[in-house]
């Protein structure tokens, strides 16, 4: 039941010339219709699968590619944006402990900051330098390379920034020494309500160690920039420090971000994470290396490997379909001149029982007639009274012969039907032909058609059927006839075979219009006919057929305008089961 | 000049009409039935040397004919009158005792040669 809603469904998606296959469609052209659908298919049953999975393995490769690919970078930008902020908080909570630990008085004095600074240093050299700064903006201490000691930083953003949130980290930028580095500062409130703040200059030298220790290989770039396209860090392509990036600035995201880019060099990776603290930016570019390579190999192997299968698809089933209706066509032909046969067979058959029927039904009147002509020439013969008793006797005898004239065609019609019904039977070849001839006498005659014969007169008897025989013959016979002008000749020569003996040639040749080569060729085939006459086209087709199914064969030559030669090779005993 | 006596057995009687007046010209004695249960009526009251027989009647066939008059009188010589193409008929009346047989239309000298050759047998037997 669910079954057949399936087939039912499949029939409705089904091409027409397929399912109404084989009354869609006329002649050669059904052929085509067959052909075309069932290529399209076996392509369909067999590309689509295989192009599915080429997809899926086009997008499961890809997956596990990325896993390569993508999650090493995205650990590595995560690992390196920790150690990066790990860095910074660093900096950031030695500076906080700093200002909690040591008095405003403390800081303030010049000679105790110096050994702070002294001993934060030698924990951490990055430091460049260190300073106080009082709630006015003014800087009250300093320690470090440059006199900074009075500058009032008052209006300076980074200033008012600190006062707002209490920390501040800057961008990257030069220095009086032309060398990059960064601030923090940090806000510390007293119980007076009043605050001041720990100014500390960084040295980017150890952000760029930090960075260049995780990707070294070549074809990487790691840097930081700001918020603006800043580079922060030396990059490798992408300019060096407090350059612009040539790059838009990616959305903001605390987590890594693995992405591709292109650029005039081509596809690269691109991967990025925003830094907790400050507003940096860790960039990883990446040039598609080893990996990617490989990818593209795959990729054009598994189009070359599609490419190719859909080819070889295409082609199988091309040929195979080909094949296939081929053999469909052939079948299909053998079948129909088989009923054609049949038919004819059928027809011959009938024809034959007609006949039989005839001869019977005129054989009673045709008796009545010969006892009256015999007792009138009787009567006649045995009076002396009559005066023109020879005139009356002629009559009497003309009509006698028509009598025997009639009993002759009877006779023949009776035999042409008995031998409907296949019998192996021992022939005289000779008496058969001229048997044979006799249907002929008269057309023979009217088109003054000049048959000779020439049969070999010691020609030993044959096994074979007679009315087959007599059907081959009349037909070839009849064929010669239709093949000769008025007053042509027509020839049949009995033999035994030269080569093979015991094998009997039989030879009808007439001087006719002849067989064009090409006609030649499909002589036998069932339904061949030159057009020039009607005829079924069978009559060669079934004579050759009688032929061959007793072990014997029929030859042609023939030129245009010569002539054409059959010759009938029988072997001494029909080897037909 | 009458030899001997001959039945002929036909159903067409224009046929039998013809033949017996020809057979009689002939000096033959000649009796005639339209078919089978005729001819076996009248041979019960006469006796013939020859019948001629046909083999395609209406009623009772002419084999069936051949084979009563063979069993009631064993001395009367048969001669079959088949067409050509029953020949198979003939042969099977051959088997089952006839004497000889005709093809219709027959020829008459071949006819009164082969009843004399019937006759004669009778006469010898």
């Amino acid at each position: 039941m669910k079954m057949s809603g399936i087939w039912q469904k499949f029939r409705q998606v089904m091409p027409k010339g397929l399912k109404d296959f084989p009354n869609y469609g006329e002649g050669v052209e059904r052929y085509n219709l067959l052909r075309k659908n069932f290529v399209l298919i076996v392509c369909a049953t067999a590309i689509i699968p295989l192009l599915l999975m080429a997809v899926i393995n086009y997008y499961q490769y890809q997956s596990v590619l990325k896993e390569e690919i993508v999650n090493p970078l995205r650990r590595l930008i995560t690992t390196t944006k920790h150690s990066l902020e790990l860095f910074l908080s660093e900096r950031e909570s030695t500076l906080r402990l700093l200002i909690r630990e040591r008095t405003f008085e403390e800081l303030s004095s010049q000679a105790r900051l110096n050994f702070i600074f002294q001993s934060l240093k030698a924990e951490f050299p990055e430091f460049v330098d260190l300073g106080l700064i009082d709630a006015s903006g003014l800087q009250r201490s300093y320690s470090g390379p440059y006199e900074l000691k009075g500058k009032n930083y008052k209006n300076q953003d980074w200033f008012q920034e600190v006062q707002l949130r209490g920390v501040y980290v800057s961008d990257v930028f030069l220095g009086y020494r032309k060398f990059p580095h960064f601030v923090i500062a940090i806000k510390r409130d007293t119980v007076e309500g009043d605050f001041y703040v720990l100014r500390a200059t960084i040295d980017t030298e150890k952000f760029n160690e930090l960075i260049s220790t995780i990707s070294l290989k070549p074809g990487s770039d790691v840097f930081l920039i700001d918020r603006d396209g800043i580079l922060q860090t030396p990059s490798r392509h992408h300019g060096s420090v407090l350059e612009k990036v040539t790059f838009p600035i990616p959305p903001m995201s605390l987590e890594a971000v693995i992405g591709q880019t292109k650029d005039h060099h081509g596809e690269h990776l691109f991967g990025y994470a925003y830094l907790q603290q400050a507003a940096f930016i860790l960039v990883l570019i990446k040039e598609p290396g080893e990996v990617m390579a490989g990818w593209f190999t795959l990729k054009i192997e598994l189009l070359l490997l599609l490419v190719v299968s859909v080819a070889v698809i295409v082609i199988v089933s091309l040929r195979t379909t080909g094949l296939l209706v081929d053999r469909i066509k052939e079948a299909d032909q053998k079948r129909e001149s088989l009923y054609a046969e049949m038919e004819h067979t059928g027809k011959l058959a009938s024809l034959g029982r007609l006949a039989a029927g005839v001869a019977h039904e005129i054989n009673n009147p045709l008796a009545i007639i010969n006892e009256k002509a015999g007792l009138l020439k009787d009567l006649v013969d045995l009076s002396k009274k009559y005066h023109d008793r020879k005139k009356l006797m002629e009559q009497a005898d003309s009509i006698l012969r028509s009598v025997s004239r009639c009993r002759e065609i009877t006779h023949r019609l009776l035999g042409f039907a008995k031998r409907m019904d296949v019998k192996v039977e021992t022939i005289y070849l000779n008496e058969l032909l001229q048997e044979v001839l006799g249907f002929l006498e008269k057309e023979a005659f009217h088109r003054s058609v000049m048959v000779s014969l020439n049969l070999a007169p010691d020609l030993g008897p044959i096994a074979h059927d007679r009315g087959q025989l007599q059907q081959v013959f009349l037909n070839i016979i009849n064929n010669a006839f239709d093949a000769v002008e008025d007053g042509g000749n027509i020839t049949i020569t009995t033999k035994e075979s030269d080569a093979d003996p015991g094998t009997v040639e039989v030879a009808f040749a007439d001087d006719g219009r002849g067989i064009h080569p090409n006609d030649l060729k499909h002589i036998f085939d069932p339904f061949y006919s030159s057009g020039k006459e009607q005829g079924t086209g069978l009559g060669l087709s079934i004579s050759y057929g009688i032929v061959a199914k007793c072990g014997g064969d029929i030859r042609v030559e023939s030129e245009v305008g010569k002539g054409s030669t059959f010759t009938v090779v029988l072997p001494q005993k029909c080897t037909m089961a | 000049m009458a030899e001997y006596r001959v039945l002929l057995v036909d159903d067409e009687e224009e046929f039998v009409s013809a033949l017996s007046e020809r057979l009689e010209l002939r000096g033959i004695e000649v009796d005639s039935a339209l078919n089978g249960e005729d001819a076996l009526a009248i041979m019960v009251e006469k006796t013939f040397e020859v019948v001629i027989l046909d083999l395609m009647m209406p009623g009772l066939g002419g084999l069936e004919v051949l084979k009563q008059i063979k069993s009631a009188h064993p001395n009367t010589q048969v001669i079959l009158l088949t067409g050509h193409g029953a020949t198979k008929e003939g042969i099977e009346g051959m088997r089952l005792g006839a004497f000889d047989y005709l093809i219709k239309p027959v020829d008459i000298e071949e006819m009164l040669e082969k009843m004399k050759a019937a006759a004669r047998t009778v006469g010898t037997g």
